[in-house]
């Protein structure tokens, strides 16, 4: 029996009669699996295994330590977790989230050559486990390391929700030093990673004149130069592929190329220095965030009843059908906060057109202008953390707070 | 050679790329493009990474600062997986199935769950910086008592454009990966093994064919020698010349070390900067250098210009480890005078050295820092001499001599894909495996059942062309003319430049029967085989050459020429047959099957002789 086995005894097995050696890795789905001294795992019968000698005493870890360079500047990292602090776990074979913000600075040496830093563990989860309570104290930590005089903050983040804590952050924070958010869409262990690149620009944006909330991650599926996106404006567009993050209805606000890691900040950035330190780290969670489509029966819009706020990612302009308008005239009516944006996520809300438009707007719906709807949704938390009076509510939101919402749109697209 | 005074033993792993449809880890077509067909190009870096037990130590971080930039192209034909933007998809199953006949054939053990590994390459040829490799069966029987190791199913690492430039084309075509017990003690023992198991892969009928999708790497080693991995061999008919090659060289690298030893020979320390010696020479090379340094060999004289291979000697391999420091190679006193460096200079510098005729001396140019570098790799390799055969892994010049690439692997830097799940292999799964027929034995059924000459039956059995052969016995057509054609016709054909791969299974059978029924001449099935292959409906490329000459037509064209050489068939007679052959032929080839002529010339010279 394979059971009390643990990682790295050596055990004789039996494949289909062959005789096999091997490092016991685990037991999974049933079978052992073994290492071969070839390097190969194979999966073999657990009961076919015995033991041939116990593990050995783990080596102690190797000590390490990061060598400053006192003359560079001083740069934060607080790591969440994320592909980009991903490691196998040779127990399950699985990816997982627990690199500390040492293990990334082991592992990408070049960032000593950028910046002399001091990191903080805030969590090792994958992104979809963040909640606003880690937005918050991700705020919060941030807010310390910029008080405590770091010259820029690096997140490192999970890409899948990178955009809902970039944009959480622009509304909590005044941010007088760039605080960039980085990631990686190929995990760590492989030659291939993302990682590296992306990691070493988001370290000389945070060193550089930027004055926000940032995303940095590849722009090209080549090796060549980093977008930085603003951090209410920016959307991860791919599942998987490196450039997956992209600007919507406004150019990235800066490129960083590799490996020169010159950075190039269009106009349109803020810059270092513009604002005061502040943190309003006040959030109501009680907000929904709902994609409508054709035929959704309104007990779906009633399902939010009780929620502070709620954000339609309507179709074209901004609608839903004739049928739902109802329900979310009882939701406002009740005292919901009701914020329209687009499923076209490129493009302005515009409820005046349509009948349905109208009638929305009648109801008491606030057109969210331009906003992406998660930056739409980051915001009504924000807003409604800090803002009980309806109409002040409604201002604020079709309010530029943290370039969330542009009031012309370019022609550029 | 003796062979076995030596203890020769060679192992090979042989890579042979599978005719699946689609590739290993993804959905794309296994097909391979020129490079000028490239749709798109993207750069990379690639980065060694930390070992999955998470050790690291300096110069492994010192190595993860190596950027290293790769170019790739990309095609219609390849995708996101191939780019490494994607994860994988699940192990192609047609590929595992092919495996798993082959190791049936080896009466292999095949393993019970098989775990898709991560084998670390950061030499470009793969976009994620590993091969995926997976273990499929082991413990397999060759005839004659030798053994398979293993088998695993392997993704085709991109092929080098140039430079650092790949084509992503082939990147992750299935492969199986074949490995011997070091079982063979003879170099004509390791090319018939090799033969043996090629045999073995076609009969499966699902492998690739041609030139690159079969690659041999052969490990030898003697007895007193090192284990010597020499990757990459194509042609199997060098197999035998590489291997005896090798075992010259271990031969020749163990009788210099013993004569190093024998003269107490060493290894000198220290590196002399000559380049002031050289300030006026005429070497070209030794002029351009910026600096000239020597590294001394007490006791090497003579043994540094020993050959040890054809074409390659002691001083060959010092200049292999040089390279590596990017340096063109080394001078030595063994082969001094030469080059442009004078015998004056040369005595001048083992003057200048104060070294005896028994000592050589090395000479290094270029760069300071290259040259650094190219001191210490001599020293090193200078140093391996005294203890005979360095363990390697090397490369096939042209010929069969090989040269040093690189130190072999310690134990492989295997990592789980984790993005893949193990595949269970069932008991019911390998009962349902079938064991192809070899083509051996399927040739020795030819010559039985169809009558084939011996020849013709190997030669078909074979073939790429098989299965064509196949359909058109199966469809009654007779074996000697369907061989005949797959064989010859279309080699021709396509030598002609002619897309025969076109040619369907089917429409040979209509071409072939057309002709076996002499509704077209079989003079005539090149071109119609031509036309189809080059657009045209079989049917009507068979048209358009049926009843070219009907057997009146044929009949009266043949009377007017026997006829208008009356004198001369009655003066022949029958030995006219030959010469009016081809008076008859001039007017129908292609209209009329040569046999039929040659049929009714006969019985019209009979008439008039």
């Amino acid at each position: 029996m394979s059971e009390g086995y643990s990682t790295g005894d050596i055990v004789a097995a039996s494949c289909r009669g062959h005789p096999v050696e091997g490092i016991y890795i685990t037991n999974r789905d049933g079978m052992a699996v073994i290492k071969l001294g070839s390097g190969y795992n194979i999966g073999v019968d657990p009961d076919s295994c015995t033991l041939v000698r116990a593990a050995p005493p783990a080596a102690p870890a190797g000590e390490f330590s990061v060598t400053q360079d006192d003359s560079l500047p001083d740069l934060a990292i607080i790591s969440t977790g994320g592909t980009i602090a991903s490691k196998i776990d040779y127990r399950t074979g699985a990816v997982t989230s627990r690199f500390t913000a040492d293990d990334i600075l082991r592992a990408i040496p070049g960032l000593s050559t950028i910046g002399r830093y001091r990191s903080e563990v805030l969590a090792t989860i994958l992104s979809e486990n963040m909640t606003p309570a880690t937005w918050q104290a991700l705020a919060r930590s941030v807010h310390d390391a910029v008080g405590d005089g770091a010259a820029g903050v690096i997140v490192t983040h999970g890409t899948d929700t990178m955009a809902y804590s970039a944009s959480a952050l622009a509304y909590m924070l005044k941010t007088p030093v760039p605080v960039v958010f980085v990631g990686s869409q190929r995990s760590a262990d492989r030659p291939s990673s993302d990682n590296i690149m992306n990691a070493m620009c988001a370290a000389s944006a945070a060193t550089s004149d930027l004055g926000e909330v940032a995303v940095v991650m590849h722009a090209t599926t080549s090796d060549d130069h980093c977008a930085v996106h603003r951090g209410t404006r920016v959307r991860k567009m791919h599942t998987s592929r490196r450039d997956a993050f992209v600007s919507h209805d406004m150019a990235p606000i800066g490129t960083v190329d590799y490996p020169s890691l010159e950075v190039r900040l269009s106009d349109d950035a803020v810059r270092r220095g513009h604002a005061d330190l502040a943190l309003h780290d006040r959030l109501e969670e009680r907000c929904g965030l709902l994609y409508f489509y054709p035929g959704m029966p309104e007990a779906v819009v009633r399902a939010h009843e009780g929620c502070r706020g709620l954000v339609i990612a309507g179709t074209g302009l901004g609608h839903i059908s004739t049928a739902c308008i109802g329900a979310v005239r009882d939701l406002i009516d009740a005292g919901t906060a009701v914020v329209m944006t687009s499923q076209c996520l490129h493009g302005r809300v515009c409820d005046r057109v349509y009948d349905t438009g109208r009638d929305l707007l009648a109801a008491g719906v606030v057109e969210g202008e331009d906003m992406l709807p998660e930056a739409a949704l980051t915001k009504l938390m924000w807003v409604l953390g800090n803002e009980s009076d309806p109409e002040r509510v409604r201002e604020m939101m079709v309010t530029d707070l943290a370039g969330e919402i542009r009031r012309r749109s370019d022609h550029g697209l | 050679m003796d062979y076995d005074e030596i203890g020769l033993k060679a192992g090979i792993e042989i890579h042979q790329q599978l005719d699946t449809a689609e590739k290993l880890f993804c959905r794309c077509p296994t097909r391979l493009r020129q490079t000028e067909e490239h749709t798109g190009e993207f750069f990379r870096y690639l980065h060694a990474t930390v070992s999955e037990m998470g050790e690291i130590d300096r110069a492994a971080a010192e190595e993860m600062m190596d950027r290293r930039q790769f170019r790739y192209f990309t095609y219609d034909t390849t995708c996101l997986i191939e780019n490494d933007e994607e994860p994988p998809a699940p192990m192609n199953q047609e590929a595992l199935g092919i495996a798993l006949q082959i190791a049936r054939t080896f009466s292999m053990h095949p393993v019970e769950q098989v775990h898709t590994m991560r084998k670390l390459v950061i030499d470009g040829s793969n976009t994620s910086g590993f091969q995926r490799t997976a273990l499929v069966a082991m413990g397999g029987v060759l005839p004659g008592g030798g053994g398979v190791e293993t088998i695993c199913l392997e993704e085709e690492a991109a092929q080098r454009v140039e430079g650092s430039t790949f084509s992503l084309d082939r990147l992750g075509i299935p492969l199986v990966e074949i490995t011997t017990a070091p079982c063979m003690h003879t170099p004509e023992e390791v090319q018939s093994t090799a033969e043996y198991i090629g045999m073995v892969l076609r009969s499966t009928g699902r492998v690739k064919r041609g030139l690159g999708t079969i690659r041999q790497d052969i490990n030898v080693s003697i007895r007193d020698g090192a284990r010597v991995e020499i990757k990459g061999v194509q042609e199997l008919d060098l197999i035998a010349e590489v291997v005896a090659r090798e075992a010259l060289r271990q031969t020749n690298l163990l009788a210099i070390r013993d004569e190093l030893r024998a003269r107490n020979a060493t290894v000198d320390d220290e590196t002399h900067d000559v380049t002031a010696l050289f300030a006026e020479t005429r070497s070209a090379i030794l002029k351009r250098a910026k600096v000239v340094l020597a590294v001394i060999l007490p006791g090497y004289a003579g043994l540094v210009g020993r050959e040890i291979q054809p074409g390659r000697r002691l001083g060959s391999e010092i200049s292999d480890y040089v390279k590596k420091c990017g340096l063109g190679g080394i001078f030595h006193t063994d082969e001094l005078p030469a080059y442009g460096v004078t015998a004056d200079e040369v005595a001048g510098l083992r003057a200048h050295l104060g070294v005896a005729d028994e000592d050589a001396v090395l000479l290094i140019a270029g760069s300071r820092e290259r040259c650094e570098c190219g001191a210490r790799q001599s020293r090193l390799r200078a140093r391996l001499a005294l203890e005979g055969v360095p363990e390697e892994t090397r490369k096939m010049l042209e010929g069969g001599s090989t040269a040093y690439m690189r130190p072999l692997p310690g134990a492989a830097r295997m990592y789980p894909e984790t993005d893949v799940f193990p595949v269970t292999i069932t008991d019911a799964d390998w009962t349902a495996v079938t064991v192809p027929e070899l083509l051996s034995d399927l040739a020795v059924r030819f010559e039985e059942e169809l009558g084939l000459d011996p020849g013709l039956a190997r030669q078909v059995a074979y073939s790429e062309r098989l299965p064509l052969f196949r359909s058109a016995v199966d469809a009654g057509i007779g074996a000697t003319l369907a061989a005949r054609t797959v064989l010859a016709t279309l080699k021709e054909l396509g030598r002609e430049g002619v897309a025969v791969e076109r040619i369907a299974a089917m429409d040979l059978v209509l071409v072939l029967r057309a002709a076996e029924e002499g509704r077209v001449a079989r003079e005539a099935v090149p071109d119609i085989l031509g036309a189809i292959a080059g657009g045209a409906v079989a049917g009507d490329a068979v048209e358009a050459h049926a009843g070219g000459m009907g057997d009146e037509e044929l009949s009266a064209l043949v009377r007017r020429i026997v006829e208008e050489r009356a004198a001369f068939v009655q003066e022949k007679g029958m030995r006219a047959l030959g010469p009016l052959m081809g008076v008859v032929m001039e007017e129908a080839r292609g209209k009329v099957d040569g046999r039929k002529v040659s049929e009714v010339l006969r019985r019209e010279i009979s008439r008039l002789a």
